[in-house]
């Protein structure tokens, strides 16, 4: 018992500051990747050939390939093109590109989920096609698209995990470090991977609460006429 | 068909519209006089739908003219959310803004096309929806609704934009049969009101109670026109009497 309470002692504050950096990682690749997502979303939805194809580009690629050929290719091979990018700056450009990929995809879906007759109506009322966007489509394509997004929140928590290779000191960073310090890596990896699961969780009630405040009869998962 | 100073408030001239090979629409020309209830007929996919998306822009027309209000509304760089503040349409599905309370699908273009303060339009929208006796459903949403009731609030929330002219496709046609009464009597009510109507429909029974005009449509062109008791009773074409005996055994 004593054993337990000097070794949680020794690596629950490294782990704690991982876990701080992770989170922050995880809501500004979210962020950043929500802009970048809606953007390319609409991009291929309302952007005409050029602007379509050009975002239809950026999802292949980034859904296409592996999370840390990515951050490779932007962190050591950006340099090489003239694009120094400091390793924290190059981490979350990685991962809210990435994320951006996958969001992408999932308000597409929500935004074709939402009948013709959605923008029909409100054109007939006379609103220019950017504020039926915005009002009319966007609203319920975000809510059709909300049960996606969980799943990418709590991937991205995980996914996060590979930018301890570029000497980020996130959650897993820290565990690289106990690990080694400490000749017992299995116990550390065991800690940290309860560390994750306790994120995950939250992030998982937390979006449960968000869907119940933006439920709509009628309008859960893109039912409803 | 026009008013004392002689203009109707929408003429309609040669439209044409063709989706590929198909010509839906070759060549209709009618007039609509300030405050005329006009109902349309016709056997299914005869184009009467495209004709009346056609007639507020949402369907652009491959050939002809149409004036609103003396305006050439089919011209170049003519403003279309300007048109269809000034022409309200009532669709079939009904395409309530499924996010939204009945207030809200009224208010909405209120607020963000005319620009009202949330109040005002709060306000207005609570009105409208009295006009259609939905005022006590105001905070339900369109799931929450019967599709009467539904009907309802989408004629209300083309009315919240003070339109000179309600379009009409097909209103009851996606209702059941014992939910079509309450939409019917708003309509009437409008027509009373002395709302400009133009009306497609199958209602044989309100075509002949409400309408100043019938026009019966086939195969994209206008068979016969004139008022309802003409058409029923003593039609000049033999294929409109064909048509309204078929369906006025049915109906």
């Amino acid at each position: 018992m004593a054993d337990i309470a000097a070794y949680l002692q020794r690596v629950v504050p490294s782990l704690l500051s991982g876990t701080w950096v992770t989170l922050q990682y995880t809501l500004l690749a979210l962020l950043l990747g929500f802009i970048l997502g809606l953007a390319a979303a609409l991009a291929r939805v309302y952007g005409g050939a050029w602007l379509g194809r050009g975002a239809g580009i950026y999802i292949a690629a980034f859904r296409g390939t592996p999370l840390l050929i990515q951050l490779f290719v932007i962190y050591y091979g950006l340099p090489d093109v003239g694009l120094t990018l400091p390793r924290f700056h190059a981490a979350l450009l990685t991962l809210a590109l990435n994320s951006g990929a996958y969001q992408a995809e999932y308000f597409r879906g929500g935004i074709q989920a939402i009948g013709a007759g959605q923008m029909l109506a409100a054109r007939a009322i006379g609103m220019s096609r950017t504020k039926a966007v915005r009002y009319v489509i966007l609203p319920q394509a975000l809510r059709v698209a909300l049960p996606s997004w969980s799943n990418e929140m709590v991937s991205m928590i995980k996914y996060t995990a590979v930018i301890f290779l570029v000497a980020i000191p996130d959650l897993m960073g820290q565990a690289k470090i106990l690990a080694s310090v400490y000749f017992d890596p299995i116990q550390v990896y065991l800690t940290v991977g309860l560390f994750y699961l306790v994120l995950v969780g939250a992030a998982t009630w937390l979006l449960r609460a968000v869907t119940r405040h933006f439920e709509i009869p009628g309008l859960a998962l893109g039912r409803g006429s | 068909m026009t008013d004392a100073n002689g203009k109707p408030i929408l003429r309609v001239e040669e439209l044409r519209k063709s989706f590929g090979d198909a010509q839906v629409l070759k060549g209709v020309t009618f007039e609509v006089a300030p405050r005329e209830v006009i109902v349309i007929v016709g056997p299914s996919g005869t184009g009467k739908s495209t004709m009346l998306q056609c007639i507020n822009l949402l369907i652009r027309p491959n050939g002809g003219h149409i004036w609103l209000e003396g305006q050439d509304i089919t011209a170049p760089r003519t403003n279309v959310d300007h048109v269809r503040q000034r022409m309200g349409m009532v669709f079939q599905e009904f395409n309530l803004f499924n996010h939204l309370t009945a207030l809200g699908n009224v208010s909405l273009g209120l607020t963000k096309v005319l620009g009202l303060h949330a109040d005002q339009a709060r306000k207005k929208a609570m009105w409208e929806l009295e006009r259609v006796g939905m005022a006590e459903h105001a905070s339900k949403y369109p799931a929450q609704l019967s599709g009467g009731q539904k009907q309802r609030v989408g004629i209300a929330r083309a009315l919240g934009m003070d339109p000179h002219l309600m379009l009409f496709d097909e209103p009851t046609s996606a209702l059941d049969p014992e939910l079509t009464g309450e939409v019917l009597s708003v309509m009437r009510k409008l027509a009373q009101e002395g709302m400009t109507m133009l009306v497609v429909s199958h209602e044989m029974s309100f075509a002949r109670e409400v309408a100043d005009r019938m026009i019966f449509m086939e195969h994209g062109v206008i068979i016969e026109e004139g008022p309802p008791d003409q058409l029923f009773d003593c039609p000049r074409q033999e294929r409109t009497h064909q048509f309204l005996g078929t369906i006025s055994l049915h109906g």
